[in-house]
């Protein structure tokens, strides 16, 4: 990209042109998504062979991957029109099941300052669990940007919408349980809450939000248990850091 | 070819699912935040984190009950453990999966 300008000092340079030259945007965001592409690989040729099973065509499971790109909603949705479920309870039910985005989406936001809506609304749309998860940890980390997480969100889209498609023409490709794949995400998840976990209150709201979830989601069906989980525990946080309770080591926010 | 009704359907999902991940985005980044949602929003991926893996390992079914001998739970102990010391993603991916790879073998 042009505006790097004749600036004289080499690392000054470097830095500069990696930080805004396309290939190493492209290069950062692909290489970056690889362990969200593994799972979806597994779990979209696994929504494919069902949806198919359903009697959705290719092109019809490849139109659901493009206008929904929610894994578990489009699972539900399945399952409820081959129960012959109408449009209003499949909307309601794929809302309330992808409400937790908008948490995902506002705590995003701080890192997405001064963007136009453009750029922000071709964000939004690669909101997921994973791509959430995954950008959160590599803003906080340094050497990322929105074009960077941007490409990683949309990486990993093409690979959910190719996956569930190959799934639809019936072939799981890959042997149920083979090399672990099953378990990519989980592992993500788990080395990412890890990053997360940034002093003593990190921990504790982990902590707290991990129990809540467990025992509301035994108690409640569906996943609403991660938003209200969530949103409880964070906010005890902050409790907690105005009392002061946490305040010798959470300096910085 | 792809039923009218079909398309509705996915275009009322789409739309419920892509306003939630769209709204926050658009209003919240320009905003200027109070101190306190700030703080609120930097805890919420250590808690939205928590709360989705952590019924995954401990719980399953449908009605959902907690079952504390799954491979998952097994597999993500030492897993864990293996983020904490490393702290390399990469690492703990490619090692979660071959635990659990191992014990679809061998449990």
């Amino acid at each position: 990209m042009a505006g790097i300008s004749g600036v004289s000092d080499r690392t000054g340079m470097d830095s500069e042109a990696h930080k805004t030259h396309w290939m190493g945007i492209l290069k950062d965001g692909v290489i970056g998504a690889w362990p969200i592409c593994l799972g979806y690989l597994a779990i979209g040729l696994a929504f494919g062979v069902i949806a198919q099973k359903a009697g959705l065509t290719p092109v019809e499971i490849g139109l659901m991957s493009l206008l929904v790109y929610a894994g578990s909603s489009q699972f539900i949705a399945v399952s409820m029109l081959s129960a012959g479920a109408g449009i209003i309870p499949i909307v309601i039910t794929t809302f309330t099941v992808n409400l937790r985005h908008m948490l995902m989406s506002s705590s995003l936001s701080i890192f997405m300052r001064n963007l136009g809506t453009g750029r922000l609304s071709l964000f939004a749309y690669g909101v997921t669990d994973e791509s959430f998860a995954l950008n959160s940890a590599k803003f906080r980390g340094g050497n990322w940007d929105w074009r960077r997480a941007l490409v990683l969100n949309h990486t990993t889209n093409l690979t959910w919408i190719a996956s569930t498609v190959a799934g639809g023409f019936g072939g799981q490709f890959i042997p149920a349980g083979a090399f672990g794949i099953d378990y990519a995400l989980s592992a993500m998840f788990i080395c990412l809450l890890i990053f997360q976990l940034r002093g003593r209150l990190y921990v504790v709201v982990a902590i707290i939000a991990g129990i809540l979830a467990v025992g509301l989601s035994l108690l409640i069906p569906g996943n609403t248990y991660i938003v209200i989980a969530s949103v409880i525990a964070a906010t005890l946080g902050v409790v907690f850091k105005r009392s002061r309770l946490f305040s010798r080591e959470e300096g910085q926010s | 070819m792809i039923h009218a009704d079909y398309l509705y359907i996915l275009l009322g999902m789409g739309l419920v699912t892509y306003v939630p991940r769209w709204l926050p985005l658009v209003f919240l980044s320009r905003l200027q935040l109070p101190e306190w949602f700030e703080q609120w929003l930097d805890l919420i991926p250590a808690a939205i984190l928590s709360a989705l893996i952590l019924p995954i390992l401990i719980t399953t079914g449908e009605p959902r009950h907690l079952d504390l001998m799954r491979p998952e739970l097994l597999v993500a102990l030492p897993t864990f453990l293996f983020a904490v010391k490393t702290r390399s993603l990469a690492g703990t991916v490619i090692v979660g999966m071959f635990l659990f790879w191992l014990a679809g073998k061998f449990l």
